[in-house]
């Protein structure tokens, strides 16, 4: 009995059901004989690395792609030969897509009634009608917003919330969700999770894609695993733990040890003392040696990207000193830092920290021009060496050099963007939130990428929000909240679960 | 009522910059607050709110169209030649077929911009220059002057003779103008292919995946411009009392600027009828101030450029956010 659907006594029937479903595209193989089984008011989750075949599957339930050959679809006693898209939000179907496709311009009142606007006849608007469904979609998911304001005006939590809102509109029964928590901080992921249980509990089914799989485990009923486009088994949450799924998602084993060791003899590389921008950070005191990993947590807006920013000179602290290697430094631009030997990998990596539509060659060496110039232009062939040799040395998984950053997959992007940043010959590199929008056996590649650095002697700083990442990863975390340094700890003494009541007491 | 100004921020804006404006004029010449030239100001902007207004289910629906004001040149002539072949014709039949080809106009824009997926920048320079060249190329630059009699003579629907003797009228173009105006009002704010259309220019992948026809919206929106272009051009030749091929080259501009002014977004998505009717009348009572205090026609265009500067960085940026605060923290439980 795998199911954990409460009060299912007598056989339930599933909600959703398929089986034997394969999708090819161009000759490729998107998924091979998948089967799939939602109950109703059942959280599960949809677990599987980029490429596995999720949002194939959703997009097939969703009537987006048709499955070869028959493929029925079954889903609250109706048979479907051939989902549409229509006929699946007629049937209560609903999907979250990551990116929320809202209409950021237009009122909260519309992005959730927005259904109302497509389907209405005659092809006239009911603003009132619109704001009372807004209105009556939000109490019920215990919340209210202002519904004349744009959507604009509100954060991206709020957005998320709009869109679930939007999803409530009609009777839903099923609503998928890709990725919901992926730019949530912990405080906001807690309250979706809350909403998600307050659906299941109104026997509301929710499928739940996330790369965080604590939380996953935490809010599931079941997990399906997918892998290269197959099933690889349906599991009870209960049962699980984040390195069994890893396991499973990637058919490999990965050792979560501890990496912490002391590098207490090592020369430090930076030191900054009494750091300080009002309003954002004060009195911040650190060191990093050679070859430590100094790992730096807290809530997102405990000013971690911002110290990170005022380290890499894109900001001026208002007291404070900085030096590197003994040497007091003071930045007038991360022109500056980077001559000085800082390299930054920025948190938003589509937006900022990679040019998408450019090639991987160019990207990587956009941050170190001036060591592939010859006479005043770029050298092709100087250009090509660096370029084989960080692809080479990070593994990092490309058709051609010429082909555009966008082509590649979150993980590969992600060792892109470190490249570009070691080509520049570092003595200190600042990682902020590195695997956000990676997948779990990426993660692993990059962490190893990481460690190797280390030991090559680099000094890192290691911002996450992820507590798992810096407690098996960095040689000692410190505890950002509200700006200043309000913990140090040292992996080696202290369990997950202790610094984890650490931070979030 | 404070929401209403959060909401409505460019608008309001403008308002008070045309109220400003207004004040200051008023204290300068004794001919400006006049019922004679608030008359004049209204018939001589009728064309630009009607293209205006056009202008702007575009740049909701996330495009743009420089040809416009060329294109109605090109209506112009043809109406001109089809009503000569039917024998004169009158406001209905003229309507009829300036609408027509304006909308004929137009679609092949949207015809260009879905079918070659060409942004529509490139697409209505593009017919810019072929709807212009053709136009002087068949006419050589010739205008027409003998026009029906319908079309040329003075309709006026109010007049009122001042104390000086002078006549203040309210001519047909303001009539037309107001119907233009109310049918883009109630098309864009209260039909559902108007919020679709502002959906579509938000976010056009968001828009696809609710079914929105992408299609459609390119037609509708360039056929609404193209229609409203249609009768602009035979208001614009009624006002005139000719046609000139060459009379409309370089409004796109004016108005394009005017309807920015009035707070539609470059991009799409944002934008309403109110603001642009205001953009337009901000402009024209600027240039009517500056005639009535008679500065050089090259310092209108200089102030009209630091205007739009400065109301849109106001409006964009400053003011929306000082009455609106960002709603950020914790969602409530």
């Amino acid at each position: 009995m795998a199911t954990a659907v409460p009060g299912a006594a007598a056989a339930p029937r599933p909600l959703l059901s398929l089986s034997d479903v394969s999708v090819t595209f161009g000759g490729v193989q998107a998924l091979k004989g998948v089967s799939f089984e939602v109950m109703p008011g059942e959280v599960h989750c949809l677990a599987g690395e980029n490429g596995s075949g999720k949002s194939t599957l959703i997009k097939v339930i969703t009537g987006v792609y048709r499955p070869d050959g028959v493929a029925r679809i079954t889903f609250d006693g109706v048979v479907y030969d051939h989902m549409t898209p229509v006929a699946a939000q007629a049937a209560g179907i609903r999907v979250i897509w990551q990116d929320l496709a809202l209409f950021p311009e237009m009122t909260v009142a519309e992005n959730i009634a927005f259904q109302e606007v497509v389907g209405a006849r005659p092809r006239l608007v009911d603003h009132r009608a619109m704001r009372e469904t807004a209105r009556r979609v939000l109490a019920r998911l215990g919340t209210s917003l202002d519904l004349d304001l744009p959507l604009r005006d509100y954060s991206i939590a709020r957005r998320q919330i709009v869109a679930i809102a939007r999803a409530l509109v009609g009777e839903a029964k099923i609503i998928f969700m890709d990725e919901p928590t992926a730019s949530l901080t912990q405080a906001e992921t807690r309250h979706l999770l809350d909403i998600v249980r307050t659906l299941s509990r109104e026997g509301i089914a929710v499928v739940f894609v996330s790369h965080r799989l604590a939380e996953v485990i935490e809010v599931s009923d079941r997990i399906t695993v997918l892998r290269d486009g197959r099933l690889v088994g349906v599991y009870p949450a209960k049962e699980m733990t984040p390195s069994r799924i890893t396991e499973l998602m990637t058919g490999r084993t990965f050792d979560t040890n501890v990496r912490a060791r002391s590098r207490a003899g090592a020369p430090a590389v930076l030191t900054v003392e009494g750091l300080t921008r009002r309003g954002e950070f004060e009195n911040v005191s650190l060191e990093v040696r050679r070859g430590e990993t100094l790992g730096i947590t807290g809530l997102l807006g405990a000013g971690r990207t911002e110290l990170a920013l005022t380290l890499f000179g894109m900001r001026r602290p208002h007291a404070g000193t900085i030096r590197l290697d003994g040497e007091p430094v003071r930045f007038a631009s991360n022109r500056d830092a980077i001559r000085a030997g800082i390299a930054y990998l920025s948190e938003d990596r589509l937006a900022l920290g990679l040019i998408q539509p450019q090639s991987i060659a160019d990207n990587l060496v956009v941050a170190s021009l001036d060591r592939i110039i010859r006479g005043g232009l770029i050298s092709r062939r100087r250009k090509e060496e660096l370029v084989s040799r960080w692809i080479s040395e990070l593994g990092i998984r490309i058709g051609r050099p010429e082909d555009a950053v966008s082509t590649l997959s979150g993980g590969n992007q992600q060792r892109v963007a470190i490249a570009k940043w070691l080509a520049t010959d570092p003595r200190l590199l600042i990682l902020d939130a590195p695997t956000v929008g990676v997948d779990v056996g990426a993660r692993a590649g990059i962490f190893d990428i990481v460690a190797r650095l280390a030991e090559e002697g680099l000094a890192i700083i290691l911002i996450s929000d992820e507590l798992p990442e810096v407690y098996y990863n960095a040689d000692r975390v410190l505890h950002l909240a509200r700006g200043r340094i309000v913990g140090e700890y040292d992996p080696r003494s202290i369990t997950l679960p202790e610094l984890e009541a650490a931070v979030y007491a | 009522m404070l929401r209403k100004l959060q909401t409505q921020a460019t608008e309001m804006v403008l308002l008070a910059v045309i109220a400003a404006i207004c004040l200051v004029l008023s204290l300068a010449s004794d001919r400006f607050f006049t019922l004679v030239n608030l008359f004049d100001l209204l018939n001589a902007s009728a064309v630009n709110i009607i293209f205006a207004v056009g202008l702007l289910v575009v740049l909701i629906a996330g495009g743009i169209d420089i040809s416009f004001a060329v294109a109605a040149s090109v209506v112009q002539y043809l109406t001109a030649l089809a009503l000569a072949r039917i024998g004169g014709g009158g406001w209905a039949s003229g309507l009829l077929i300036a609408g027509s080809i304006g909308i004929l106009l137009g679609a092949f824009n949207a015809f260009l911009i879905h079918r070659f997926r060409i942004i529509s920048i490139v697409v209505t320079i593009a017919t810019f220059n072929i709807y212009f060249g053709l136009l002087m190329f068949f006419t050589r630059g010739v205008s027409i002057y003998d026009l029906p009699d319908w079309w040329t003579e003075k309709v006026i629907l109010f007049e009122r003779q001042m104390a000086d003797g002078s006549w203040a009228e309210l001519r047909l173009p303001v009539l037309v103008m107001a119907l233009c105006v109310v049918a883009t009002w109630a098309l864009i704010r209260h039909t559902t292919t108007g919020r679709q259309l502002y959906a579509f220019g938000d976010n056009p992948e968001g828009a696809r995946r609710f079914g929105i026809s992408v299609a459609a919206m390119q037609f509708i929106a360039f056929g609404w411009l193209g229609l409203m272009a249609g009768i602009g051009g035979l208001v614009q030749a009624h006002y005139a009392q000719e046609v000139v091929p060459n009379a409309l080259y370089g409004r796109e501009l004016d108005v394009l600027a005017a309807v920015v002014l009035g707070g539609a977004r470059l991009g799409g998505g944002r934008g309403s009828v109110l603001g642009c009717v205001l953009g337009v009348l901000l402009v024209a009572i600027v240039q009517n101030g500056l005639n009535l205090l008679g500065a050089s026609p090259y310092a209108f265009r200089m102030i009209i450029g630091v205007i739009i500067l400065v109301a849109i960085t106001l409006s964009n940026a400053q003011v929306g956010k000082l009455l609106a605060p960002r709603r950020e923290g914790r969602a409530a439980p």
